[in-house]
């Protein structure tokens, strides 16, 4: 054998050897360094997760029934696996199922498809879940068509009927509260990205979501959304190449939502309802005064019946409404259009804390203490002419003729205007007029303030409005944001209007000058309106609720809450919503307990006197303090407001109805008001049975109601009387007292 | 040479053969024991993987779970009994059979294509048998060829005399025969390893350099002709890009490579244990009792268990070298450098597919793989070896 042959043995020998050298360092380098990824990429292979839901929390009103809870629902569902294994993709078991749920086949059919698959229709359609989830295709299965499918499980690979947990707000004795409660939705993209992330970065989220959730998507149901939602459960199983699941990992029981008290009283809730609906037929029933006998059209209204000492909201409601069932289950373009859309004035909008109106003259309670602040005394007597001259045009008292020289109590109990024109355009004066000295406060902007007013109240409901001051501030920055246009226009003029109407085409024209130029003053006329809560300030009702609740409970400004405790699902307390005051109204007892002995005094003898009269309410037991409002509001028909407390010596409640273009206060809002003060305080004829109330002991509900572990409820006692309340004055912790003027 | 072209095999009567097997310089005192080892543990290593990678399949529908680790047993068995056999006689009157064993395989080769033939993943390799057992007659030709060739090349020069230019033609024609005929299969990852043998033996024979180089560039040159003008499946040509892209189908070609990359990866140093491998468990790598045994190993033994494979290849693979160093004639040279070379090209290449640093052919692990040609292939080649080394100095 050559020399050759060996030395090429060897060259054979050396190339084998590095052979064996790559694959050992690949090997290395694969499982080694690069290990950790390819074993998430096998994870992510070969395990999928099944989603079972955890029962969402109720919504109980303050004496434990249920607002919100969950149906059982017979859902009938088909695993994707047992379609696939279908020679024709299922499509004949699908057509059984249809059958047998009596649906048509392309809507079951349909409804298997997953969405973003191709073929698969969009959703609300198509399936949302996860193809390793079974697809519900109905909840709404008897027990007929699930015994069907039970029974003949060979014709059904894969079928199920299960019961299922379904929300569904029961209304209970008539109680509607959709504004509050809110709805669910199903879960989207960007939340689940959002949400999810901190699980990626190995922090444990107690709140994970889940395609498949749903989650509050406003009202309650959102903003109580991580204690109602619950864990759900999470089964890890294993997989093959085909997704055939092959074992099971881990599994973790769902744990059911807690429950949310809250201090809404269903009773309350569905007689304030009522009246609120009441009070827009009488408005719609009779003419209005300045527009000829056209009647009203009382678009829209809202009330709040708030605890003045802890802010809790015993009803709040809205009109128009809508039945918060139809998001149930994905509501329908119709529905969704019908409660969105302008035909039917946006029912899905609540008025009572999202709509802002001039409060007009229940502003009084605001404008009064602002004016003690200006130096006017509350014991002395000032004319009350039918004008007043304001740098020389003349502002009319609305409703109301001269009453000459009257004391203040009587100002208020007629509600004469001029007398606070008076005030306001005098103390404008004295501050410097249009060009106020630097530093300058104006008492009447700054009592506003102090009342909460111009900025949201803190209600732990989503999407509330601030309202608007219409302050010097506020004036500048709207003139800076539209002197534009204003400029253009006051150049350009209005010659599309001018073609129709010359006369309005002159006055815009003018407008259009004047805000030009000096849009940005603040002129007496601004102010006088301001003091009687006209002009460009507005509130929400829910605002006002809280002033005249500040009133009556001695000067705190609670922060409004729905919210009362958290649950568990086996009934124990998981935490108490604590009532918040915002802080005192800088407003000296004396001066307060004027302003509520000529509050009452404005149901016995002034512009409150009517309805109650009407409705034949027992003052003498029940004495209540009002305050009436009718808002001019420019191109509408006026806002009719009602805003009250009773009892007027121990308050509980205060009351606040408005009705958008619905006429005067006392005329519309009034006799409603007087009637829900019936239920909150059990009056039959000239009887006041506490016991009878609603809540029972003619104030809100204190305890909390038990949960049983069942979901059954039982009731706080109803026969408390006054006396069991708490009775050291607000509940509220004292506050550090401002300036008490 | 005092044994010399006999007509019929020799036998021995059992005692006496081992008898004189026994005796101090008898031939079971000269069996390469590490060789032995190496392959009888690398064959039980085959066994855990196959019984791993079928189990589950099995389970699903409801056969024997068993049932591929026994067949495979079986062929162990009978791949021992046969390279027994091809140790016991004299392998240097393997040189009156060679031309009977080429002929054979080039007949078996011949009948694949007949409608005899049946296809296995694109390949149409198989000859089907009664009773579930299936013939690879190309594995069997890699032994006929290494024994022919190694005849052809070494005959008259024994003595201190390289192979002239007409000696290599021939044995290239030689070889032609069948690598057509595996060609037209097609079984590119047999023509492969078929080539690095043929490569192996010619340039250990000691040939002109220029036979060796010449062969290289040729073997490139086809290479390329054949993928320009399109000679290749497309499904061969998808396996090519594959490996060099394996994001571009990951739910086609790419997912072999892809799936068989996260077993091994996953498997990390220690590997999730035997039978717990999820990808493994989970029949995410196609073939993998067979082709992609490999990725067994790395998922459920860890590196730890697949570096140990590489390394006990690296033995018998060392072992062999040896052999072919030692041997008294070139022509037991030729054939442990052909077996060297055959056995080294493709367990690269079978490995190399599933890490990822070679593209995607079918060919099995060597003494690891299920598959009763292949076994039996390999393990004859064994015999023979034993048969080279026991012999050296008698």
């Amino acid at each position: 054998m050559s020399e050759r042959s060996r030395l090429r043995l060897v060259v054979v020998q050396v190339l084998v050897l590095s052979l064996l050298g790559t694959l050992l360092g690949r090997l290395w380098y694969l499982q080694v360094l690069a290990s950790d990824d390819y074993r998430s990429a096998a994870t992510e292979n070969a395990t999928r997760q099944i989603i079972t839901p955890a029962a969402r929390g109720m919504i109980l009103d303050a004496r434990g029934r249920p607002l919100a809870r969950n149906r059982t629902a017979l859902v009938v569902s088909i695993s994707r696996t047992a379609l696939l294994r279908e020679s024709d993709g299922g499509r004949d078991l699908v057509a059984r199922v249809a059958t047998v749920i009596g649906k048509p086949f392309q809507e079951v059919w349909d409804k298997t498809r997953l969405c973003g698959s191709s073929g698969a229709p969009l959703a609300p359609k198509c399936f949302n879940g996860s193809p390793y989830q079974p697809i519900p295709v109905t909840d709404e299965a008897d027990t007929q068509m699930a015994l069907q499918i039970m029974e003949r499980r060979e014709d059904f690979p894969g079928v199920t009927a299960e019961l299922t947990a379904v929300r569904e707000y029961p209304g209970p004795l008539g109680a509607n509260a959709a504004h509050e409660l809110g709805y669910l939705g199903p879960v989207t993209d960007d939340e689940l990205a959002l949400r999810n992330a901190g699980t990626r970065k190995g922090v444990r989220n107690e709140t994970v979501l889940q395609r498949t959730d749903v989650i509050g998507r406003t009202g309650l149901e959102k903003q109580y959304d991580e204690d109602l939602r619950g864990t759900p459960g999470v089964k890890t199983l294993t997989v093959d190449h085909q997704g055939a699941v092959s074992g099971a990992l881990s599994e973790t029981e769902p744990r059911p939502g807690n429950h949310l008290v809250t201090t809404i009283d269903a009773r309350v809730q569905a007689e304030a309802e009522k009246q609120l609906r009441a009070a827009i037929r009488r408005a719609r029933g009779e003419g209005d005064i300045n527009k000829g006998f056209a009647r009203r059209k009382a678009d829209s209204g809202a009330v709040v019946v708030m605890d003045v000492r802890t802010g809790g909201i015993v009803a709040m409601a809205s009109w128009p409404t809508y039945d918060p069932n139809i998001w149930v289950g994905g509501i329908s373009t119709k529905d969704y259009k019908k409660i969105t859309g302008k035909k039917n004035n946006y029912p899905n909008q609540s008025r009572a804390f999202q709509g802002e109106f001039a409060p007009a003259s229940t502003f009084k309670a605001v404008s009064l203490p602002a004016a003690v602040k200006a130096g006017y005394s509350v014991n002395g007597s000032y004319n009350c002419p039918a004008a007043y001259s304001i740098g020389g045009a003349l502002k009319a008292n609305y409703e109301s003729q001269g009453y000459g020289v009257i004391p203040m109590r009587k100002a208020i109990e007629v509600s004469c205007d001029t007398v606070f024109y008076k005030f306001a355009y005098e103390t404008w004066l004295r501050q410097g007029g249009l060009r106020p000295k630097k530093g300058t406060k104006d008492p009447f902007t700054e009592m506003a303030k102090a009342f909460g007013l111009g900025k949201r109240t803190g209600l732990d409901l989503p999407s509330e409005s601030d309202g608007r001051i219409a302050d010097r501030a506020w004036k500048r920055g709207y003139w800076k944001a539209t002197r534009d246009f204003y400029c253009a226009k006051a150049k350009t003029g209005y010659p599309e209007v001018a073609r129709k109407d010359p006369t309005r085409a002159a006055y815009l024209l003018q407008l259009s000058k004047e805000n030009c130029a000096d849009g940005w003053a603040y002129r007496g006329g601004d102010a006088a309106n301001f003091a009687i809560g006209q002009g460009d300030t507005t509130t929400t009702p829910l605002q006002m609720a809280r002033v005249y609740a500040a009133v009556a409970n001695g000067g705190t400004l609670v922060t409004p809450h729905i919210g009362r405790a958290i649950m568990t699902p086996e009934g124990k307390l998981v935490r108490e919503i604590e009532p918040k005051a915002e802080r005192r109204i800088p407003v000296s007892r004396s001066t307060l307990t004027w302003l509520r002995a000529a509050l009452r005094g404005v149901t016995e003898r002034g512009t409150g006197y009517g309805p109650f009269a009407r409705a034949q309410f027992p003052l003498a037991e029940l004495p209540v303090a009002t305050k009436t409002g009718t808002g001019e509001v420019y191109g509408k028909q006026t806002t009719s407001w009602f805003a009250s407390y009773a009892p007027a010596d121990k308050p509980q409640y205060a009351v606040v109805m408005m009705v958008s273009q619905g006429g005067t206060g006392s005329g519309t809002s009034g006799p409603s008001v007087a009637e829900l003060y019936k239920t909150l305080f059990g009056i039959t004829g000239n009887n006041v049975v506490l016991a009878k109330a609603s809540p029972p002991g003619g104030h809100p509900t204190t305890r909390l109601p038990t949960v049983g572990a069942d979901g059954t409820v039982v009731q706080p006692p109803g026969e408390l009387t006054n006396a069991d309340r708490p009775q050291a004055a607000p509940v509220l912790p004292p506050f550090r007292r401002e300036d008490d003027g | 040479m005092s044994v010399g072209y006999r007509p019929t095999p020799y036998t021995v009567p059992p005692a006496r053969s081992s008898s004189r097997l026994l005796r101090r310089d008898g031939a079971i005192r000269r069996l390469d024991w590490a060789l032995l080892l190496a392959v009888l543990a690398l064959s039980a290593i085959g066994c855990a993987l196959v019984w791993s990678a079928t189990r589950p399949a099995l389970l699903d529908s409801g056969e024997d779970p068993q049932a591929f680790l026994k067949k495979h047993i079986i062929n162990i068995s009978v791949g021992l009994t046969l390279g027994l056999v091809a140790s016991l006689f004299d392998y240097r009157m393997l040189r009156a059979y060679a031309p009977i064993l080429y002929l054979l395989s080039i007949g078996g080769l011949v009948a694949v294509l007949t409608p005899l033939g049946s296809t296995i993943n694109g390949s149409h390799s198989w000859i089907i048998l009664p009773a579930g057992f299936s013939v690879q007659p190309s594995e069997f030709a890699k032994v006929a060829l290494v024994v022919g060739m190694a005849m052809l090349l070494a005959e008259k020069r024994d003595a201190e005399e390289d192979p002239r230019d007409i000696d290599v033609l021939l044995a290239l024609a030689f070889a032609g025969v069948p690598l057509a005929l595996v060609l037209l299969q097609p079984d590119l990852g047999t023509v492969l390893v078929v080539c690095a043998l043929v490569l192996g033996v010619i340039a250990v024979s000691g040939a002109p350099i220029r036979w060796v180089l010449g062969l290289v560039v040729g073997a490139v040159l086809v290479a390329t002709v054949a993928i320009q003008v399109g000679v290749l499946k497309d499904y061969q040509l998808d396996r090519f890009r594959a490996f060099y892209d394996p994001a571009a189908d990951p739910k086609g070609v790419g997912y072999n490579v892809r799936q068989a990359q996260i077993a091994i990866g996953s498997g990390g140093v220690h590997g999730e244990g035997l039978l717990h491998g999820a990808q493994t468990q989970g029949k995410f790598v196609p073939a993998q009792q067979t082709d992609f045994i490999f990725t067994v190993a790395g998922e459920e033994l860890g590196f730890v268990g697949a570096a140990g494979i590489v390394l006990l290849l690296g033995i018998i693979l060392w072992r062999v070298a040896r052999i072919a160093m030692g041997a008294e004639d070139l022509f037991g040279r030729l054939v442990a450098a052909g077996v060297l070379c055959w056995f080294a090209f493709q367990a690269f290449e079978n490995i190399g597919m599933t890490i990822g640093i070679m593209p995607v052919t079918g060919v099995p692990l060597p003494f690891v793989s299920y598959g009763g040609s292949s076994m039996f292939a390999n393990l004859l080649a064994i015999g023979l070896l034993q048969n080279v080394h026991m012999r050296r100095y008698t």
